[in-house]
C-alpha cells in the first residue's frame, strides 16, 4: 500500500472523508450508549438540548467554550510551529494563579485599571511558565512533549500547595480555596441580565488577532515557514530558535487567559479543581479545527456543546459522562486520518 | 571469460504510470550471464523507477520481469532477492547504528529465528571480501565509514545473498576516478566468476568504459540498444538526449577583484563531515570557481561559511575588501551573495508554501516585502509574478503549493528569486542535481550570462564534468582542505583525481621544504 | 540521621524494586516501540487501560495469569489502533499517540462506570501475593528485598533479559533495530517495515498494558481513577535517560523508584515536616525533567524515529 498525493482535490474528495469521520464518531457513540442500557436516539436529543435547547444552555455551551477557544489558540499556535505544548493546562492555572494574587486585594484599583493589569500578568505567567521547556529545547534538544506535560503536574502541586499555605482563604472554612476576588476585579457580563461574560468577548478578540497575525504579519509567516519546514526556513535566514521563544510565549500567554477569565469571569477564586482538562481539551479543539484560529471558536462551540449536553443528558438517561470524552477521542483519531485521505490516495503498490 | 547467452534477465514491455506521468512505457530489454549492460540515460528518463520494478519495490502496470526463466511475482522485493537480484541504490540503504555484519545479515535470516550465526556469517563475509578484493571490517560501525567504504559494504549485501544479477544506481556519483577504476575492476572481475552487472548512469565515458552492451532511455521509452564496441559517444549522445538543447559555450573571461575572500578559515566537524582547515580562496568578479570533490568532504562546510550559516572558529570572511564582524544567512543576503542551496526540496522551498511565499523567503522583512511587521503581499506578488515570468518557471499561478512544481522548475523559481537581486556573488551548491537536460542547459547559461556579468559564482558539485566545462578556476576539496588552483584547460581528470584521493595533499607535504 | 537510615532498611529495597516494576514494563514497551521508528504517546492511557483489564478480568472470577494476559491483550488493541494510523496511514505520532491516551483513559472510565455503577468505595481483589524464591530470599538483607517480591515483578525482570536478547541477538531484533535507524535498508533487504513498526508497537503497548496492571493486580489490589499518575509520560524521560537500551532502562527505572520511596519514606521524618507534602511529591517529575536534561546529548537516538515511511517515495 502506498499513499500518493493528489493534485486538486475534487470538492467531494474534501467533503466525504471529514463527514464519514463524524458519522462514524457518531455511530461508535450510539453503540456504546446501547451497551449502557439507553436509546441511542434519546441520548443525542438530549445532549443537542442540553447544549443548545434553551438560553440557559446556551449560555452555558459558550461559557464551557471560552476557555477552550483560548486554550485551543494557544495548542493551534504552537502546534502550527510544530512545538508540541501539551502544557496548556499549567499555563492556565498559572494565569488564574497570578489573577489571584494580584486580583484580591493587593492592588485596591478601579476595574478600568485592574482589569487589564491582572490579564496583562497572566499573560507573562503563562508565557514564563512556557519559557522553560521553550528553552530547554533550542538550548539543550530536550524535547518539549514531555517537559510541558511534567509540567502540568508540576505546577498543579505547587498551586496546591500555596492554596493549602499561603493563599487560603481565612474565611474558607479550611477548604483549600483561594480568597475572592475584590468585586472591582470582576469581568462585567457581556450583556446584562445574561449569563455571559467579557472573557467571552475577550476569546473571539483573540482569535481575530491570531488570525491577523499569522495571515499578515512577518511573525505568522515566521512561525508557518518554521512549522513546515525547519531546514529551509534557517537556510533562508528565518532566526528559528528566536521563532520559537516567541510562539512558546504566545502560546503561553493565550493559555494563561483561560485561566484569567475562569476565575475573574465566572468562579471569582481559584481551586484546585477549576480546570476539569481545559489544557488537554484544547488540543482536541485545536486539532478539530485543523489549527486555523477562526476554526478555533467554531470546534470550541462545538466540543463545549458535547460537554455541556453530555452533562445534562448523563443526569437524565444515566450514562456515564465519560461518553463525551471517547466520542472527542475518537472525533480526533477519525478527523485526523479523514484530512489525511483527502490529501492523498491509497495506491496499491 | 566469454559471456554466455544463457539469459540471465529479461524486462518484458513494462510500463509503469505515476498519475498522469508516464515513467516507463514498454520498456524491454534482456541481459545474459556474465555480461554488464548499461542503463543509460539523463535525469528523469526512468532508469530508477524500471530498477525498482524490477527489484520489486514498485509494482508495473504491465509488462513482466523474468530471472532465468522464471517469472518474478510483481512488487515483491524479497522474491527478486531470492531469485538472485540484487541492487546498490544511488542513496545507501544502510543502517548507522548497526555493524558491517549487521548490516549484510539483515533481513537474510526468517524473522523467527532464534540465531544469527555469527562465526558462520562472518567467515562467508571475509570469503567474499577477498575473493573480490574488497576490504571491509565486519565490525565496523557503518556510521563511522567512508562514503567508498559503504559502497563495498552495499556490494558486500548483495555478494552474500548470492546475487547473479546486480544492479547499481549511478555508483560514482561519490566517487574519486580512482576508486571509480577499483570499482570498474572489481566488477569486471564479477563477470568473469558468472555475474551479470545492470550499471545505470548518464555518463558517456564511463559507460564506454565498463558496459559490453547499452540501453538507452529517453522520456520513458528505450531509444536505442546497441554493443558497444558498434558504437561510439556521439551516438549514444544523440540517443540519450535527441537533437536537443546544446550546452552553451563556455567563452573565456576577464576576472576582477575579489568579492568574496576566506582568510584562514578553520570550521568545525559537522558530524562524520570535516570541518575546513586553514582555508584561503578568493571568489573574484568575472569568473566562476569551480570546488571539485567527492562528497563529505567538507563541501557542505565552505558552502555553510559562504552562505552566512556558520562563522569560522578561526580565520575571517571578507567582503568586497572588508572583514565582515556579524555572519548570518541575513548577512550574507544583504551582502550581495545568492544562494543555491544543494537540496532545492529540504533547504530551499517549503513545499506547503505557494510561489509568492517561498519568493520572499529570504526578503520577506526587508522594505521591499514588509513594513514594521506587516506583509506587504501585493509587491510579493508582483514579486513573484515578476520571476516567474522571467526566468520560465511553469507554473498555474503564483498562488499554486511550490510542491506541485516540478524538480526543474522549481530549481528555476529558486535561481530566479535569487538573481533578480542582482548578486554580486553567487553561490551554485549542486546547482543542475537531478534536473533533465533542458533545465540543466537553463541553469547553465543563467549562471554564465550572470558571469559575465561580473558576478562571482563559486560552483560546488559532485559532477567533475560540470565542474572541468564550466569553471575558470578549479580547487578540489578533499578532507576540508584546499588544493591549489587549477586554471582552465590546464588540468585532466586524472591530475584532479589525485587530489580527490587525498594523495595530493600528502605529497604536498612530503615535498614541503 | 533519619533519612540515612533508610538506606538501610530491607523493607526500603523492597519497596524501590516493588514501586519500579510498573515502570520497567512501561520503558520497556516505550523503547521497544520507539526503537522501531515510533514514539508512542498512547502510553498514560494504555497503562489505565491495562490497569483495569486485569484487575476486572480477576474480579469476574479468572485466574490472576489470565488477568494478565487480558491486560495485555487489551493492550495489544491499542497498540494496534495506534500503529494503524501512524505506519501505514503515516500520521501524526503526537496527535495519535494524544489521541490514544484520550481514548484509552475515557473508554477504561466509562467501562467500570458501567461494570460497576453502584460502588462508592473501589471493590478489591485476591491480587498476587509474594513468593519467596527459596534460599535467594534467605539471603540477609538482599534475600527480603530482591527475592521476596511477587511472580508478576520476577517475570518484568525475566522480560528485560528477554527483550535484551532479542533485541541485540536475534534477527528479529536486528531488524527492529535497523527499522528505528533506516527503514530503506530494512525495505532494501526484502523485510516489510511496516510489519515490523506494527508489530513492535503492538508488543511494545502490550508491555505497557501490563505495567498498568501490576498497579491493580500487586502493587495495590483495586482500580480508582487517577491510578497511574503520570507515570507513562515519566517512562517515556526513562526511555531516553536509559539510550534506549533494556539493561539502562532497568537501571533508570531502579533509580527513579529509589527516588520516589524515598520522598515517600522522608516525609515521614523530621526533615519530612518542615516542608509540604506537596514538595515532595513533586520530586519524581522535576527528576525526570532533570533526568533528560542530563541526557541531552542524546547521540543515540533512533534516526527514523518519527519520520514516516513511504515506500518507493519519489
Amino acid at each position: 500500500m502506498r499513499l500518493e498525493p493528489i493534485d486538486k482535490p475534487s470538492l467531494a474528495r474534501s467533503l466525504l472523508p471529514p463527514v464519514t469521520a463524524l458519522g462514524a464518531t457518531v455511530a461508535i457513540a450510539s453503540f456504546l450508549a446501547m451497551l449502557a442500557g439507553a436509546n441511542p436516539f434519546s441520548v443525542f436529543g438530549l445532549i443537542l438540548n442540553g447544549a443548545f435547547g434553551s438560553k440557559f444552555a446556551i449560555l452555558e455551551t459558550l461559557n464551557r467554550a471560552t476557555p477552550l477557544i483560548f486554550t485551543g489558540l494557544a495548542v493551534a499556535v504552537a502546534f502550527r510551529a510544530k512545538f508540541w505544548n501539551i502544557g496548556a493546562e499549567a499555563q492556565l492555572y498559572a494565569g488564574a494563579l497570578l489573577t489571584v494574587l494580584l486580583g484580591t486585594g493587593l492592588l485596591p484599583w478601579p476595574s478600568i485599571a485592574i482589569l487589564p493589569t491582572l490579564a496583562l500578568f497572566s499573560i507573562l505567567a503563562g508565557a514564563i511558565l512556557l519559557l522553560v521547556p521553550a528553552l530547554l529545547k533550542t538550548r539543550f534538544g530536550v524535547d518539549e512533549v514531555v517537559t510541558t506535560l511534567l509540567f502540568n503536574f508540576i505546577f498543579l502541586l505547587f498551586v496546591s500547595m500555596l492554596l493549602e499555605g499561603p493563599l487560603k482563604d481565612p474565611m474558607g472554612m479550611g477548604w483549600p480555596k483561594s480568597a475572592r476576588l475584590l468585586p472591582e476585579a470582576r469581568l462585567p457580563r457581556l450583556v446584562d441580565g445574561l449569563r455571559l461574560h467579557w472573557g467571552f468577548g475577550l476569546a473571539i478578540l483573540s482569535a481575530i488577532s491570531v488570525w491577523v497575525v499569522q495571515s499578515r504579519m512577518t511573525l505568522g509567516y515566521e512561525m508557518r515557514a518554521v512549522g513546515l519546514n525547519r531546514q529551509a526556513a534557517a537556510f533562508a535566514g528565518i532566526p528559528v530558535n528566536l521563532v520559537l521563544v516567541k510562539t512558546a510565549l504566545l502560546s503561553g500567554g493565550l493559555a494563561a487567559l483561560a485561566g484569567f477569565s475562569e476565575v475573574a469571569g465566572l468562579k471569582g477564586s481559584l481551586t484546585l479543581d477549576l480546570s476539569p482538562g481545559f489544557g488537554y481539551t484544547g488540543i482536541i479543539v485545536a486539532m478539530l479545527a485543523l489549527l486555523h484560529p477562526l476554526g478555533v471558536i467554531f470546534a470550541a462551540l462545538f466540543v463545549a456543546g458535547i460537554f455541556v449536553g453530555a452533562d445534562s443528558m448523563s443526569r437524565a438517561a444515566d450514562v456515564p459522562t465519560y461518553l463525551a470524552d471517547i466520542m472527542l477521542a475518537t472525533a480526533l483519531l477519525l478527523m485526523v486520518l479523514a484530512i489525511m485521505l483527502t490529501r492523498f490516495r491509497i495506491v496499491r503498490n | 571469460m566469454s559471456k554466455s547467452s544463457v539469459e540471465a534477465l529479461c524486462l518484458n514491455a513494462i510500463t509503469k504510470c505515476f498519475g498522469e506521468l508516464t515513467a516507463n512505457d514498454a520498456v524491454s530489454f534482456s541481459i545474459n550471464k556474465g555480461e554488464v549492460l548499461a542503463l543509460l540515460g539523463e535525469n528523469g528518463a526512468g532508469k530508477t523507477t524500471l530498477m525498482n520494478v524490477l527489484f520489486g519495490q514498485y509494482t508495473a502496470d504491465s509488462g513482466t520481469v523474468s530471472v532465468f526463466g522464471q517469472i518474478l511475482p510483481p512488487g515483491n522485493s524479497r522474491a527478486a532477492l531470492d531469485a538472485g537480484v540484487g541492487m546498490v541504490h544511488q542513496h545507501f540503504t544502510l543502517a548507522d547504528n548497526l555493524t558491517v555484519q549487521e548490516n549484510i545479515t539483515l533481513g537474510t535470516r526468517p524473522l523467527s529465528s532464534l540465531k544469527l550465526n555469527y562465526f558462520k556469517t562472518r567467515s562467508k563475509i571475509l570469503r567474499l571480501a577477498k575473493e573480490f578484493h574488497l576490504s571491509v571490517s565486519p565490525d565496523a560501525r557503518v556510521g563511522s565509514l567512508s562514503v567508498g567504504e559503504r559502497q563495498r559494504v552495499e556490494i558486500l549485501k548483495a555478494l552474500y545473498r548470492d546475487v547473479k544479477v546486480l544492479i547499481l544506481d549511478e555508483p560514482t556519483a561519490v566517487l574519486t576516478p580512482q576508486e571509480t577504476n577499483d570499482l570498474f575492476a572489481t566488477l569486471r572481475l564479477a563477470t568473469t566468476l558468472g555475474l551479470s552487472i545492470i550499471f545505470i548512469s548518464h555518463k558517456l565515458h564511463e559507460v564506454m568504459a565498463i558496459a559490453d552492451r547499452v540501453c538507452v532511455l529517453r522520456h520513458g521509452k528505450k531509444t536505442g540498444e546497441v554493443l558497444i564496441k558498434n558504437t561510439d559517444r556521439d551516438s549514444l549522445a544523440k540517443m540519450m538526449m535527441g537533437a536537443e538543447s546544446k550546452s552553451p559555450q563556455v567563452l573565456p573571461s576577464k576576472s576582477g577583484p575579489a568579492l568574496l575572500e576566506l582568510k584562514d578559515v578553520v570550521t568545525p566537524n559537522i558530524g562524520s563531515a570535516p570541518g575546513l582547515k586553514s582555508v584561503d580562496l578568493a571568489l573574484k568578479s568575472g569568473q566562476i570557481i569551480g570546488l571539485a570533490g567527492v562528497s563529505g568532504n567538507g563541501q557542505a562546510s565552505i558552502a555553510d561559511v559562504v552562505g552566512g550559516l556558520s562563522k569560522p572558529i578561526t580565520g575571517e570572511v571578507w567582503v568586497n575588501g572588508v572583514a565582515v564582524e556579524n555572519w548570518s544567512p541575513r548577512d550574507a543576503v544583504n551582502s550581495g551573495i545568492a544562494r543555491i542551496p544543494e537540496d532545492r526540496h529540504s533547504m530551499g522551498s517549503i513545499a506547503d508554501f505557494d510561489i509568492t511565499e517561498n519568493s520572499i523567503l529570504e526578503r520577506y522583512n526587508t522594505a521591499l516585502f514588509s513594513r514594521r511587521g506587516w506583509l506587504d503581499w501585493q509587491s510579493s506578488r508582483a514579486f513573484a509574478n515578476r520571476v516567474i515570468e522571467k526566468y520560465d518557471v511553469r507554473c498555474p499561478g503564483v498562488d499554486t503549493p511550490i510542491r506541485l512544481l516540478s524538480g526543474g522548475n522549481m530549481q528555476k523559481l529558486i535561481l530566479g528569486r535569487a538573481l533578480e537581486c542582482n548578486p554580486t556573488i553567487i553561490l551554485a551548491n549542486q546547482p543542475v542535481r537531478g534536473l533533465d537536460v533542458g533545465a540543466v542547459n537553463y541553469v547553465h547559461s543563467q549562471l554564465l550570462s550572470a558571469r559575465d556579468r561580473g558576478a562571482a559564482i563559486l560552483l560546488i558539485s559532485e559532477d567533475l564534468d560540470e565542474v572541468m566545462s564550466l569553471s575558470d578556476v578549479i580547487y578540489v576539496i578533499s578532507n576540508g582542505r584546499l588544493s591549489p588552483k587549477f586554471n582552465r584547460g590546464k588540468m585532466t581528470p586524472a591530475q584532479l583525481g589525485v587530489w580527490m584521493g587525498g594523495q595530493g595533499f600528502d605529497e604536498e607535504i612530503t615535498h614541503a621544504p | 540521621m533519619e533519612v540515612l537510615e533508610i538506606f538501610f532498611t530491607a523493607s526500603f529495597w523492597a519497596a524501590v524494586i516493588r514501586i519500579s516494576t510498573p515502570l520497567i514494563f512501561a520503558t520497556l514497551g516505550e523503547l521497544i516501540c520507539e526503537r522501531a521508528g515510533v514514539l508512542n504517546l498512547g502510553i498514560e492511557g494504555i497503562m489505565v487501560a491495562g490497569a483495569f483489564a486485569g484487575w476486572m478480568a480477576v474480579y469476574s472470577g479468572t485466574g490472576l495469569w489470565v488477568g494478565v494476559c487480558v491486560a495485555m491483550f487489551v493492550g495489544m488493541l491499542f497498540g494496534f489502533l495506534h500503529s494503524l494510523l501512524t505506519v501505514p496511514f503515516g500520521l501524526s505520532q503526537h496527535v495519535v499517540g494524544l489521541g490514544v491516551t484520550l481514548l484509552a483513559t475515557s473508554s477504561t472510565y466509562y467501562a467500570y462506570r458501567l461494570a460497576l455503577p453502584e460502588v462508592t468505595s473501589p471493590p478489591k481483589i485476591d491480587a498476587f501475593q509474594p513468593y519467596d524464591i527459596p534460599i535467594l530470599s534467605e539471603i540477609p538483607f538482599i534475600g527480603p528485598a530482591l527475592f521476596s517480591q511477587t511472580p508478576f515483578t520476577y517475570l518484568a525482570f525475566g522480560l528485560v533479559l528477554v527483550t535484551s536478547v532479542v533485541l541485540y541477538r536475534t534477527p528479529l531484533g536486528l531488524a527492529v533495530r535497523a527499522a528505528g535507524e533506516n527503514p530503506a535498508a530494512v525495505a532494501a533487504q526484502g523485510l516489510s517495515v511496516t510489519k515490523i513498526r506494527m508489530g513492535a508497537v503492538i508488543i511494545g503497548s502490550g508491555f505497557m498494558a501490563m505495567g498498568g496492571a501490576f498497579l491493580t493486580m500487586s502493587a495495590f489490589d483495586s482500580f480508582f481513577f487517577e491510578m497511574v499518575n503520570g507515570r507513562g509520560w515519566i517512562c517515556i524521560a526513562l526511555v531516553v535517560f536509559g539510550s534506549w537500551r533494556p539493561g539502562k532502562a532497568l537501571l533508570g527505572a531502579v533509580l527513579f523508584a529509589a527516588f520516589d520511596a524515598l520522598q515517600i519514606r522522608v516525609q515521614q521524618t523530621s526533615l519530612g515536616s518542615l516542608m509540604p507534602y506537596q514538595f515532595f511529591l513533586m520530586m519524581p517529575y522535576l527528576l525526570s525533567i532533570l533526568a533528560l536534561i542530563v541526557m541531552s546529548r542524546r547521540a543515540e537516538v533512533p534516526a527514523a524515529l518519527m519520520v514516516p515511511f513511504n515506500k518507493g517515495e519519489r
